[in-house]
């Protein structure tokens, strides 16, 4: 049985707004049979104001299939079609406190049923464009064809390739194998062999000017402020545990965390490192290193 | 409330006569049955006691053909894979399509490694093609493994006349009977089967037991080397006390195989009958006519079944599906596939499996709990519309791929 959220269960056994809304002006239809989740969206939209005033879906799939659409009407049910289309899959997985990893793509057909619903009352077609693939990364739940799309569009050659452009494999290791399987795949079509021993690509440079014009587009300065800001949303969720974190320096893509109070020495913090390192590089758009100041290069310390 | 568990293909309930009967194994019966002491030597009786039960159970001709392992996966590993270590000049290997993944997966892989397997299908009730089977014998083939029982749907397959055919064309058959022993009385001593394999917990002993049955005089290689025990076949200390209770196990299902035959398979008819009366757009996937007694696997078009078994559950029944959602894939089961069951109706197949320890009571509880389940599922469905399938459902709401 999965480990579903108590929120995710209710909206399971009680689901807002089941079924096609009456008068509706906006349909989006999405999923796949195969997959075995497919969900209508009906809208019903003040022409006007473009503000969402009732909302209703079906929904063919799971309990998480179902609980995400009942949550995502009730997070649309009053907005205008522009701020609802800034509600992501992600916005969807937090209203019901959290999917298991394998279940997030019913968060994510959510979102894509409101695009297709939106896009259905400008009268356009909505197409999409992503594929979804076997789920190869359980730790943070990246496919195999986005592994692929990013081996081939990277020429990655390692499994620590693979980790840091995709997060995959980055956590427990268990996916490994299938990590190399497309490895081997795809170096096959190019004729060339996949070699365990093979050297990860080499770093990006980490200099202050290379940063500065880095793929995210934000200067140093504004990177490190950003990071900061998400520290500060964390750090409530530490207080309450009584602890504390501190950042101590950005170097590259590494960022260095002092854990003070209970969660210095806490057995936890590697975990909660774990999760800072996710909210950062979301927020950031790109891959970050999340390390207590105790992995700081000597250099830094003593210097 | 106490729950209905009507999943026993999936694990069974341990009986408490085992429970008893293994118990002492792990206190005062503690030897080793390998060493040369008292300790030793009583739980060493105690083991060949076990084994004899279990070659009662299978109608083996010799204890010795007994091998106790870990699992029925490790059993399924080890007949495939010593079949071909034990004759490298054969590449090929025949299964079905319908496999536990025991034997599907290791296959896939073993393709990897440069063999040839092929994989028989099944027609829409789960059928095997006899005439393809007969054509792929041939001496390229190290061995054929081919389930008793499917796990999913019950349906049996000819494996007494597929034996037949392979020792006909000078080839080793294998067949993995986790879900078939105990429920088909058997007596391997009249077969053709080589190898074959048993799980302990689908037939009410513990997880963690397993045996291969291995008939005198095929060729063997084993998995695990090491130690002398089980003859040097399966190296390791025994699991005594799992071993044990698989073997009283055994000496119970042999009692209880007509009531399985007679009171359970009623049980499953009634249950079958009650619900196909009452949901509409519901039918019995896989062959009805030729099905182990204790299974029904029902598909429920239009609904998903995870969403089934959650809302199963909140009434305390336990049974299993075969949608993409339960196990986390991306594809129904791969036994309602390859019968050519519809998306969907496929991820909305529900399987029951019962035991001798269900009771009609609880068959009667299921059935007036199953269609308000489906009808509430059904409102929520795009494909439904108040107490009917829309017109032409697949066209009517054709998602977009996301």
């Amino acid at each position: 049985m999965w480990d579903y959220s108590e929120t995710v269960k209710e909206h399971f056994y009680n689901p807002r707004n089941a079924g096609a809304v009456e008068e509706a002006n906006a349909t989006g239809d999405v999923g796949s049979l195969s997959c075995g989740d497919a969900l209508r969206l009906t809208l019903k939209v003040n022409p006007d104001t473009e503000i969402i005033e009732d909302a209703g879906f079906q929904t063919f799939g799971c309990g998480s299939a179902i609980a995400s659409s009942s949550a995502l009407t009730e997070i649309i049910k009053g907005l205008t079609l522009d701020d609802a289309l800034k509600v992501s899959n992600q916005d969807i997985a937090d209203y019901l406190e959290g999917l298991p990893p394998e279940k997030m793509h019913c968060s994510v057909m959510g979102r894509e049923a409101l695009q297709a619903a939106v896009a259905n009352y400008h009268g356009e077609e909505w197409s999409d464009d992503h594929e979804e693939g076997a789920l190869i990364c359980k730790c943070f739940a990246v496919d195999a064809v986005l592994i692929e799309d990013t081996v081939r569009a990277n020429n990655l050659k390692t499994v620590e390739d693979v980790a840091h452009y995709t997060k995959a494999g980055g956590g427990c290791a268990s996916c490994h194998e299938g990590i190399e399987e497309i490895l081997a795949k795809v170096l096959a079509e190019k004729g060339e062999s996949f070699d365990p021993n093979a050297a990860p690509m080499p770093e990006i440079e980490t200099t202050p000017e290379t940063l500065a014009a880095g793929a995210t587009g934000m200067t140093n300065l504004q990177r490190i402020r950003r990071i900061e800001t998400v520290i500060d949303s964390i750090r409530p969720q530490l207080q309450m545990d009584k602890g504390d974190a501190e950042l101590v320096d950005v170097i590259g893509d590494s960022v260095y965390l002092k854990m003070t109070g209970a969660c210095s020495g806490c057995q936890m913090a590697a975990m909660t490192l774990g999760g800072i390192q996710q909210r950062i590089t979301e927020e950031l758009g790109q891959f970050i290193k999340v390390l207590p100041d105790t992995e700081l290069p000597k250099a830094q310390t003593e210097g | 409330m106490k729950g209905i568990y009507l999943d026993n293909n999936a694990t069974t309930m341990v009986d408490p006569d085992v429970v008893e009967t293994m118990l002492p194994y792990f206190t005062e019966q503690f030897g080793n049955p390998s060493s040369m002491h008292a300790f030793g030597n009583k739980v060493g009786r105690a083991l060949k006691q076990a084994r004899q039960q279990v070659q009662n159970l299978l109608g083996a001709a010799h204890d010795s053909e007994i091998i106790f392992t870990s699992c029925g996966t490790e059993s399924d590993s080890t007949a495939i894979l010593s079949a071909l270590r034990a004759q490298p000049e054969r590449n090929e290997i025949i299964t079905t399509v319908v496999e536990h993944p025991a034997v599907l997966s290791l296959s896939k892989n073993l393709e990897k490694e440069g063999y040839k397997v092929h994989y028989l299908k099944v027609d829409n009730k789960g059928r095997l093609d006899l005439d393809e089977y007969k054509r792929l014998l041939s001496e390229r083939v190290a061995v054929v493994s081919v389930m008793w029982a499917n796990n999913e749907t019950g349906t049996l397959f000819p494996v007494l006349e597929m034996a037949e055919l392979a020792s006909a064309a000078g080839v080793m058959f294998h067949t993995d009977a986790v879900q078939a022993v105990g429920k088909v009385p058997m007596n391997l001593q009249d077969t053709k089967i080589d190898m074959l394999s048993i799980s302990g917990h689908k037939l009410h002993a513990p997880k963690g037991i397993g045996v291969l049955y291995l008939r005198r005089g095929v060729r063997y290689r084993p998995l695990l080397r090491g130690g002398h025990q089980e003859r040097g076949r399966r190296a390791g200390t025994e699991n005594v006390a799992s071993i044990i209770a698989l073997g009283k196990a055994c000496e119970l299902a042999r009692e209880h195989m007509e009531f399985e035959n007679t009171t359970v398979a009623d049980m499953r008819d009634r249950l079958e009958q009650g619900i196909l009366a009452a949901v509409p757009h519901s039918f019995v996937t896989g062959d009805p006519d030729n099905r182990l007694p204790n299974t029904a696997n029902i598909a429920f078009e239009y609904i998903e079944g995870e969403a089934i078994l959650m809302l199963l559950n909140k009434q305390g029944i336990a049974a299993s599906s075969g949608s993409a959602c339960t196990s986390g894939s991306l594809e129904p089961s791969h036994v309602m596939r390859a019968m050519d069951i519809p998306y969907t109706a496929a991820h909305g197949s529900v399987r029951f499996s019962l035991s001798r320890y269900n009771s009609m009571e609880e068959i009667e509880k299921v059935i007036e709990a199953v269609p308000p389940i489906m009808a509430q599922l059904r409102k929520l469905s795009p494909y439904w519309d108040e107490n009917d399938p829309v017109e032409d459902p697949e066209k009517a709401f054709a998602p977009a791929y996301a």
